[in-house]
């Protein structure tokens, strides 16, 4: 009973009980709360994750003071964060002001859309899946320059315009190493890529192309998402807090949890497009090998994978300095892009040669 | 060579300010600037056209305050100046009533004396390092750089009862003799600093990003730098010999096998590594002198009330930022006619104008790191 059963079975009840409207606006409602919910749960496992993996990097305990392990402390951050007041600068563009943090919080919710997270548990099999994975979280861009432009704050504004400058050049690589799994799919959509790594993922399939895709791809995602050593939106040491210097309370719990959010989501198409997403581990026509794998649940693997992948990007900012401005851009402009070009080339060299498992 | 002058040319043809340069304002409560030091940036973009410094947030008028203190008394305010070598300005300022009244000060206070400037000297490069990793946006150097001068304060602390401001030195010795653990624990400590900083070096050192952001950034050559006055390992990154301990001697100085390290290009990266490398000259040096500490007494016998001779003082030494002077002028009374403190922070500051100019505002952060500012020192 998987949770296509599941969901076929809510779908037919909603739409045997109500009249067609009705029952579409329930599955929206049901779908949002759903969201939402992982939304928070979410939020709390991957904050707490971050504190304890840099605590146990940094020789520290981490929190340990709510809750077992410390593990209710996100929580009461929120409920600190909650009934602080959200203060707007007096030289600030109030309307947009206000408006920035949701225009990046709902980028993130809208990106959760085609994410499959586990065997037939997807909110939306669109056919362009990749495509509104890339055009969606360039959207989130928008949302950080207003932030730093209404900000009416020099630090803000700073931050902002790196921050343009750093997504809009990471887009390109992050879009080209993506476009290498597509090459050798011949499709766009979440559950047909899935669906092409049930002998094998393509980090293994697709051998030395794709492990340089997957390279280029961790890199890009890390600067798109700001992360250190990325973070030059941010970099507390130059900017106090980059584009959120001036946001309290709420509207800043929003950022920071938007941040979180695409943390998971960069880390989840990966997982999905190298690894292939909750697909267990297959390999060729070794059938007992498969059949075991098999009895793992696919939702294990969907997040076993991305949460590998977030450790990853946890890694990097624990360990590495930060770039400066320039240097970020040399990298992606100098180095990556050009790289990815080539990549994408012989991607498809080997596409049409079948030199791939 | 180390005492030339130049004239400090303005540097011409660059008004500072036109239309869409930006003033920010950095400090005095920023993260990057350790203290409330404020900065008065002019950018043009992400590129600094000019630094002021503005100071005065923490000066507490030390220079004049001393006037009014007793010979023994005057040292303990030292220790808030650069509180990270605190051991090392009361040094120096003992050192300059001991000149003053022709005192001998006993073998063993001497030793013990030396051994503290040198931890003192470690546990502020350690927290040197992992502040500066922290300005260059690496956080976790800053918890393992906390964990080894953990180590050395509590060292200090059995020995001398305080962890940061030690008042151990006193005109004639120090105040109390050894703690009986001391040899053992600084025995502990050397064997684990020792695989510790291999391991800094591994992590910070030789990162590609971190030698991007340090290399060729921020230089001064020798020549401005001696014109700045710039001392310490800021100076010697730049070519400039100018260790104290080397160039005049002081305690038991004259006997340590330890080398000057000098580093010739001048940058950022320059002035990383030769605190890195000083940290294992001062290592070598506890190590040297762990197990050879002389029995006998640990202070001279001195007058309860100090009065020093009529005339004009001057002492100085190498505390972990450059060169610390004293000089006092005595009218012959029980306090002193007039201090004045020539402390390394305030012009290794001047310099910091002249080297940012025309970098970008990451690199502004990476040059203060090296510089290693402490905001006391340099307000007083």
């Amino acid at each position: 009973m998987g949770f296509e059963y599941i969901s076929n079975a809510i779908h037919h009840w909603l739409y045997e009980t109500f009249n067609p409207s009705m029952a579409l606006f329930m599955e929206f409602l049901l779908v949002a709360i759903s969201i939402i919910t992982l939304f928070s749960l979410l939020g709390l496992v991957l904050i707490l994750m971050e504190r304890k993996v840099s605590a146990w990097m940094q020789v520290r305990l981490g929190p340990n003071r709510v809750g077992p392990k410390g593990i209710f402390q996100t929580a009461a951050d929120t409920l600190k964060l909650v009934v602080k007041e959200g203060m707007t600068p007096d030289g600030a563009d109030r309307f947009l002001f206000n408006l920035a943090p949701f225009i990046v919080m709902i980028t993130a919710m809208m990106l959760m859309a085609p994410l499959m997270f586990a065997r037939g548990l997807q909110i939306w099999d669109i056919n362009i899946g990749v495509l509104f994975f890339s055009a969606i979280s360039s959207i989130s861009v928008i949302g950080i320059l207003m932030a730093g432009w209404a900000s009416n704050n020099k630090y803000s504004l700073l931050g902002a315009m790196r921050s343009g400058a750093q997504i809009v050049s990471y887009e390109l690589s992050a879009g080209l190493s993506v476009l290498t799994v597509i090459v050798l799919t011949g499709s766009l959509r979440i559950s047909d890529i899935i669906e092409s790594q049930n002998d094998g993922w393509w980090i293994f399939k697709g051998h030395i192309p794709v492990i340089i895709a997957f390279v280029t791809f961790i890199i890009a995602v890390t600067a798109e998402t700001n992360r250190a050593p990325f973070d030059m939106a941010e970099a507390e040491s130059e900017l106090t807090a980059g584009f959120h210097t001036e946001y309290s309370g709420m509207k800043f719990a929003l950022f920071f949890l938007a941040e979180y959010i695409n943390i998971f989501i960069v880390c989840a198409v990966g997982a999905t497009l190298f690894l292939g997403g909750w697909m267990p581990l297959h390999i060729g026509h070794w059938q007992d090998f498969n059949h075991i794998m098999d009895f793992i649940p696919s939702s294990i693997w969907f997040f076993g994978k991305t949460f590998l992948l977030i450790f990853v990007i946890m890694w990097f900012r624990w360990t590495f300095p930060r770039l400066r401005i320039d240097q970020l851009l040399n990298l992606e402009w100098k180095y990556l892009l050009p790289i990815s070009m080539a990549n994408l080339l012989l991607v498809t060299i080997v596409a049409i040669t079948k030199w791939h498992f | 060579m180390y005492r030339e002058t130049e004239i400090i040319k303005e540097p011409s043809g660059n008004d500072p300010v036109d239309s869409g340069d930006m003033i920010i304002n950095i400090g005095p409560q920023h993260p990057a600037t350790h203290g409330v030091l404020h900065l008065v940036i002019t950018l043009n973009g992400e590129t600094i056209k000019k630094v002021e410094p503005h100071l005065g947030y923490i000066h507490r008028s030390i220079e004049k305050m001393c006037e009014s203190l007793s010979y023994r008394q005057f040292i303990y305010i030292t220790s808030r100046m650069d509180y990270l070598s605190s051991h090392i300005n009361n040094h120096g300022c003992a050192l300059c009533v001991e000149k003053a009244l022709q005192l001998e000060v006993p073998p063993r206070a001497q030793v013990v004396r030396v051994l503290m400037d040198e931890l003192t000297r470690i546990a502020s490069h350690t927290l040197w390092w992992g502040a500066m990793a922290m300005d260059v946006g690496a956080l976790t150097p800053f918890f393992l750089a906390f964990r080894e001068r953990e180590m050395i304060n509590d060292i200090m602390e059995e020995t001398c009862g305080a962890r940061l401001t030690m008042n151990y030195t006193v005109p004639g010795g120090v105040m109390v003799d050894l703690h009986h653990e001391f040899q053992r624990k600084v025995k502990d400590f050397i064997a684990h600093f020792k695989s510790k900083i291999d391991e800094y070096d591994e992590l910070v050192t030789d990162n590609v990003i971190f030698k991007n952001r340090t290399v060729n950034v921020g230089v001064i050559s020798k020549e401005d730098a001696i014109s700045y006055g710039v001392t310490g390992p800021s100076a010697r990154a730049s070519g400039v010999s100018c260790d104290i301990r080397k160039l005049y001697p002081y305690a038991v100085y004259d006997k340590l096998q330890f080398e000057e390290i000098i580093e010739t290009a001048g940058d950022s990266f320059a002035r990383y590594v030769v605190r890195m490398k000083e940290m294992r000259q001062s290592l070598s040096i506890v190590e040297q002198l762990i197990d050879n500490i002389p029995e006998g007494d640990f202070q001279a016998k001195t007058k309860a009330v100090l009065k020093l001779p009529k005339g004009e003082f001057y002492t100085r030494v190498e505390t972990a930022r450059g060169e610390f002077g004293v000089y006092i002028v005595s009218e012959g009374g029980t306090t002193p006619y007039r201090i004045k403190f020539r402390s390394p922070g305030f012009s290794n500051l001047s310099a910091l104008d002249h080297i940012a100019r025309g970098s970008k505002i990451g690199d502004l952060v990476a040059i203060m790191g090296t510089l290693d500012f402490v905001i006391p020192d340099i307000d007083r």
